[in-house]
């Protein structure tokens, strides 16, 4: 029983270390060849595959910065508290068929969403922290696009919910059946627009607007303390992908999901990395007021639509 | 004692402590991330107690959402790094009204509750607590339903800019004249 809570946070803390470095390697590629680069070519050997290993070590040699007028304490501990969320959530995840999960959880749905709204405490703890104009404008702007988000965000997690009749993530998937996905289709886009705001992912980016903002809430870290913020980001889309897999794309479901459904699972999790990565090289950032206004005048209407719709169909459906 | 119970108190002390340290700190902004601290314990306590979905809604609207919204207004003002001088606070009525009060209950809860064995109720589940807030508590969920849409109206009611007045022709004149 103990050995096999171990094995299985050990199982996700791997995860926790490596997805994020794939994905993170495949932004560098991706976005090269999109772009018509190369990319990484020389950290070992292989089309630069050690890159991030690489920029790891650098960060890791690099002087640990607080600012004097900065609020030491608080300053310090953002971004622990920027990471530490998405390294629960990934608990809670459901890999395959059956126990394949970190922790079967019988609210796990709403542990996400509760966990994942936690971020934004981070973020404001290091706008403010760093006592720097740039960075307090850009934590205020990630603040109102965060709680603007999280609305959508949660209601078109609501729709699964509802749909599946049951809010623990390993439920849902097993309720989840192919023609949901053109059922739940509003939902899933709403979802995973609302998510890649919630990660403040471009085009969702207005709160570190390089051009504007210096850095937004990152302008005063170095070394590790910037290294667990990017952490975080691309943890961040290890987790809205996976998310949006599980609850909208079936998770594990697929041809021999028996035996090969963790897979399944993961091949979803990346297509839908790639998506994030692609959207990131093909769109511009929006602007603040657009960004509120796709926000409450689109996706809130559409997810509350998705929700009736639900309820009716599941209603017709006895 | 058991673990439970040990665990229950030691996390109680973290609720009080962070909620005192709200109460105490000179620096605005870290009185609201104090908050978190408190808020945070109380909702471990739910977990400890097995009320699992409490625990998840507690994190998810106070510290996802309320905290959230007050660190927020916070930083729209004056929220200086370091100590803030002028902050009035009542302290010694204050601490006379929260130590009495706290004392009150907690006597009232030992006196009236103290002897009894309660067996734990099953872990709270969504399905439980859907069940109980649609069912038997169904009356009181709609009328605080009410009042919160209530609320909601208040508020847009309250933030919509005033109607304008109504202008003649000299009044156009004027906002002609100075914004040219």
């Amino acid at each position: 029983m103990t050995w096999d809570v171990i094995l299985r946070v050990a199982l996700v803390a791997v995860a926790f270390l490596t997805l994020p470095l794939i994905v993170g390697q495949t932004e560098h590629k991706v976005m090269a060849h999109m772009q018509a680069r190369l990319g990484p070519m020389y950290a070992g050997a292989f089309h630069g595959w050690a890159q991030l290993i690489a920029d790891g070590v650098k960060f890791a040699q690099k002087e640990d910065v607080t600012p004097r007028a900065a609020d030491g304490p608080v300053f310090r501990l953002a971004p622990a508290v920027a990471l530490l969320p998405y390294l629960l959530v990934l608990l809670v995840i459901p890999l395959g068929p059956g126990d394949l999960v970190g922790q079967q959880l019988d609210v796990g749905l709403f542990f996400v969403l509760a966990v994942v709204g936690v971020g934004v405490i981070a973020v404001l703890m290091a706008a403010w922290a760093s006592a720097n104009k740039y960075s307090l404008l850009g934590g205020l702007r990630a603040a109102a696009q965060l709680l603007g988000y999280e609305l959508p965000f949660v209601l078109s997690a609501a729709s699964v919910a509802m749909a599946a009749g049951t809010l623990s993530l390993p439920g849902i998937v097993a309720a989840w059946q192919p023609w949901w996905l053109l059922w739940q289709l509003p939902a899933t886009i709403v979802f995973f627009v609302s998510g890649l705001a919630e990660i403040r992912r471009p085009p969702f980016d207005m709160p570190i607007a390089d051009s504007e903002l210096v850095f937004g809430y990152l302008t005063e870290y170095t070394g590790l303390r910037f290294a667990f913020f990017l952490l975080a980001e691309y943890v961040g889309i290890v987790v809205i992908s996976a998310l949006t897999a599980a609850l909208f794309l079936g998770g594990w479901h697929g041809p021999w999901a028996e035996s090969v459904g963790w897979l399944w699972m993961l091949l979803k999790t990346g297509a839908v990395a790639f998506v994030v990565i692609w959207l990131r090289v093909s769109w511009p950032r929006l602007r603040e007021d657009q960004l509120q206004r796709l926000c409450w005048l689109v996706l809130v209407p559409l997810a509350l639509a998705q929700l009736v719709l639900t309820a009716g169909v599941r209603v017709a459906l006895g | 004692m058991t673990l439970q119970d040990v665990l229950l108190s030691v996390v109680g002390l973290v609720a009080v402590a962070g909620g005192v340290a709200v109460v105490t700190t000179k620096q605005l902004v870290r009185a609201g991330l104090w908050l978190v601290v408190a808020l945070g314990a109380v909702a471990v306590e739910f977990l400890l107690l097995g009320a699992e979905f409490a625990a998840w809604v507690q994190v998810l609207i106070y510290v996802g959402a309320v905290v959230v919204l007050l660190l927020f207004a916070v930083m729209l003002t004056r929220a200086p790094i370091g100590r803030s001088s002028d902050l009035d606070r009542p302290a010694l009525p204050a601490t006379l009204v929260g130590a009495a009060s706290g004392l009150g209950l907690a006597a009232l809860f030992v006196g009236v509750f103290g002897q009894f064995q309660v067996p734990a109720p099953a872990v709270g589940t969504a399905e439980r607590i859907g069940d109980s807030v649609f069912g038997a508590w169904v009356l009181p969920f709609e009328v605080l339903s009410i009042l919160l849409l209530a609320a909601l109206v208040g508020a847009i009611v309250l933030s919509r800019p005033a109607a304008p007045a109504p202008q003649d022709a000299s009044a156009d004149a004027v906002a002609q004249g100075s914004s040219r």
